[in-house]
């Protein structure tokens, strides 16, 4: 596969716009269609791409198995958070009205916030799926 | 203000402690993290159990939505019960489980272990809490999925052919439930069961709620492995780790028994078109095969573990006979045996785990005359046994005693005997173990090995004395049952 020019090139034009895009749909998931969901699936694509083309060990050098171990439980941890950090506030669970000087700015950073933690554990998942089937020797 | 949260707290408790055992990588320390998280989370449902005792239903808005447009948790008679039971069991399990898993589990997967009890235990409660019915959709695949990575973790190479076996049918199942919920939205508009419950009274003989209802009690009777869609439990429970196994028996089929319930009585209840199609008599005869069948089932196995798990599907007939004769008694009696079943099965299971540890093996064969050298942990699998035949001063006896009552006053009094014929099998299957452990000359694996080490007696022994203690003095237990039969009879809640 490393050797397969279509593949090198094509993935080569494409890496940077699929990360880009991945950002437009994750910070414009407010108003229009997208948020940490689809956004954390079109990063990891990226990323599954790019393992595609230079195998698994390259990859891992960008984004190593340790690293998505702490991420996927720190999304997580960042959407319970900005929960938590509501109840401090006087609120409910994940009432995000009071997270600023006014409910509509609250709500806006409380999705905001939420949806950075999902893209973090729905990138890393995949990411990891990958390479739990990436990294599978014939036995 | 921490009082107030407390319906959330039970939740995210144990959702941070697996986060947080997660981050933590490391053993021991996701041990400590789920330890002090379970009993945090114990503490809190018993402080909901007073709250909801002296005030009565407790309702709390996720981030401050009405319940008509977010999700609602509503806690009453009924779930108090089956959170506080789950929480203390979890607590229980998590004492008993460091040194079985030090045994068990390979040193790098240790921490993921914890992570994913504290998920299950955090979905489990998730169900028992909402009063939404996606909600309860979503918890159920955070706790199902944490469950099949539980099951898939066991020493044993068998152990992720039942993990695959579990996972389709628990998807299969969830897909009935969760198609059944949709059904429901759309002829009521909400995803509230109390909403859900007061919009079905004004809806006229709807084919859709027929069918949204044949979904969703097939779909959760998957789950909660009622006679015969039980086929992935035995399998599940045996090839898990011992402690995974001791959590799983004793509270995740009560938890889907308890969404049974809260459809049948308080969503579909108050509903007489709908009460056309027959459930509560299907119920009795796939509980009474239950009863019957798998009891059997249980006598024929050799692996103690197995053993346990076809009488938990015998035994969860019980419980569902108690839902279909859904007068006060018969109700009071299958939930009375649900928190009764749960102590015994996990004090069952906490004793075979930790002869498993000892000795090596669950196999009956081998394990002759072990009660010579592990009287402590025979004795607790003994009292756990005779809870399950319910022999009287077992509080398994006053459960099926309510349940006979039950049977009576509904009129059905070869439902009563059925209910003392089917104790006989009971006795069949725990009269082997009991010869074999007992009566035996210890075999190669009983005098290699000595007693279990305390913090494996300690909780297992916490369940076996409550087997005992409910049997001597069921007025606790059984007043917090019919407390929660009362609320379910009620109608909405």
């Amino acid at each position: 596969m490393r050797f397969d020019i279509v593949l090198r090139v094509a993935t080569k034009f494409m890496l940077a716009p699929l990360l880009l895009f991945a950002l437009y749909v994750q910070l414009h998931g407010d108003y229009g269609p997208g948020g940490g969901f689809q956004a954390g699936v079109i990063a990891a694509a990226a990323i599954i791409l790019y393992g595609l083309m230079v195998g698994l060990g390259p990859v891992q050098k960008i984004v190593p198995s340790a690293l998505l171990e702490v991420l996927i439980p720190g999304g997580v941890l960042i959407y319970a958070g900005v929960g938590v950090v509501g109840m401090l506030q006087g609120g409910n669970f994940l009432d995000y009205n009071r997270l600023a000087q006014d409910a509509v700015h609250g709500q806006e950073w409380g999705v905001f916030l939420v949806e950075i933690g999902v893209f973090m554990t729905v990138s890393s998942t995949m990411i990891a799926i990958f390479y739990a089937f990436a990294g599978r020797r014939r036995s | 203000m921490i009082a107030s949260h407390l319906p959330v707290l039970v939740i995210l408790i144990p959702l941070l402690g697996a986060v947080l055992a997660a981050l933590s990588r490391h053993g021991f320390a996701a041990w400590l993290i789920a330890l002090l998280a379970s009993a945090a989370m114990a503490a809190a449902s018993l402080a909901l159990l007073f709250r909801v005792q002296a005030e009565g239903m407790i309702s709390y808005r996720i981030g401050g939505w009405a319940p008509e447009l977010g999700i609602e948790y509503r806690i009453d008679a009924f779930n108090v019960l089956i959170v506080v039971l789950v929480s203390v069991v979890a607590l229980l399990t998590m004492i008993y489980a460091r040194r079985s898993v030090l045994a068990e589990i390979i040193p790098e997967r240790i921490a993921w272990f914890y992570t994913m009890m504290l998920l299950c235990v955090a979905g489990l409660l998730g169900i028992a809490v909402t009063g939404d019915a996606f909600n309860a959709f979503v918890f159920l695949e955070i706790s199902s999925l944490a469950t099949y990575t539980l099951i898939a973790l066991g020493r044993d190479r068998r152990a992720l052919v039942a993990a695959y076996q579990y996972l389709i049918v628990g998807t299969i199942g969830a897909t009935l439930y969760v198609i059944g919920v949709g059904l429901i939205y759309l002829s009521t508009g909400t995803l509230n069961l109390g909403l859900i419950a007061e919009r079905l009274a004004g809806i006229e003989g709807s084919r859709a709620l027929i069918v949204a209802e044949a979904f969703i009690a097939v779909g959760i009777c998957l789950k909660l492995a009622l006679f015969p869609l039980h086929a992935w439990l035995p399998n599940a429970y045996a090839y898990a780790p011992s402690s995974a196994a001791v959590l799983l028996a004793s509270t995740a089929t009560k938890v889907a028994i308890y969404l049974l319930a809260r459809f049948l009585f308080t969503v579909f209840g108050g509903h007489v078109d709908v009460g056309a199609l027959p459930i509560g008599a299907i119920l009795i005869v796939l509980s009474v095969a239950a009863m019957f069948i798998a009891s059997a089932a249980a006598v024929f196995q050799n692996d103690v573990k197995r053993i346990l798990a076809f009488s938990s599907v015998g035994q969860v007939g019980y419980i569902t006979l108690g839902l279909a004769l859904a007068n006060p008694t018969g109700l009071a009696g299958g939930l009375l045996h649900l928190v009764n079943h749960a102590l015994m099965k996990g004090a069952a299971f906490m004793a075979i785990g930790a002869i498993v540890l000892r000795a090596g093996t669950a196999k009956l064969d081998e394990l002759s005359g072990i009660g010579r050298t592990m009287p402590w942990t025979s004795a607790a699998l003994t009292v756990a046994g005779l809870g399950l035949i319910g022999v009287p001063g077992t509080s398994g006896f006053v459960s099926k005693y309510y349940l006979i009552l039950g049977a009576l006053e509904a009129g059905f009094g070869w439902l009563a005997i059925l209910i003392v014929a089917s104790s006989v099998i009971a006795v069949l299957y725990v009269g082997r173990i009991v010869e074999v452990v007992w009566f035996r000359e210890p075999a190669e694996a009983a005098r290699a090995s000595r007693e279990a080490p305390l913090e494996l007696l300690l909780p297992m022994w916490v369940l076996a004395g409550a087997t005992i203690w409910f049997g001597i003095d069921a007025e606790w237990p059984a007043g917090l049952a019919a407390a929660a039969a009362r609320q379910l009879l009620g109608g909405a809640p």
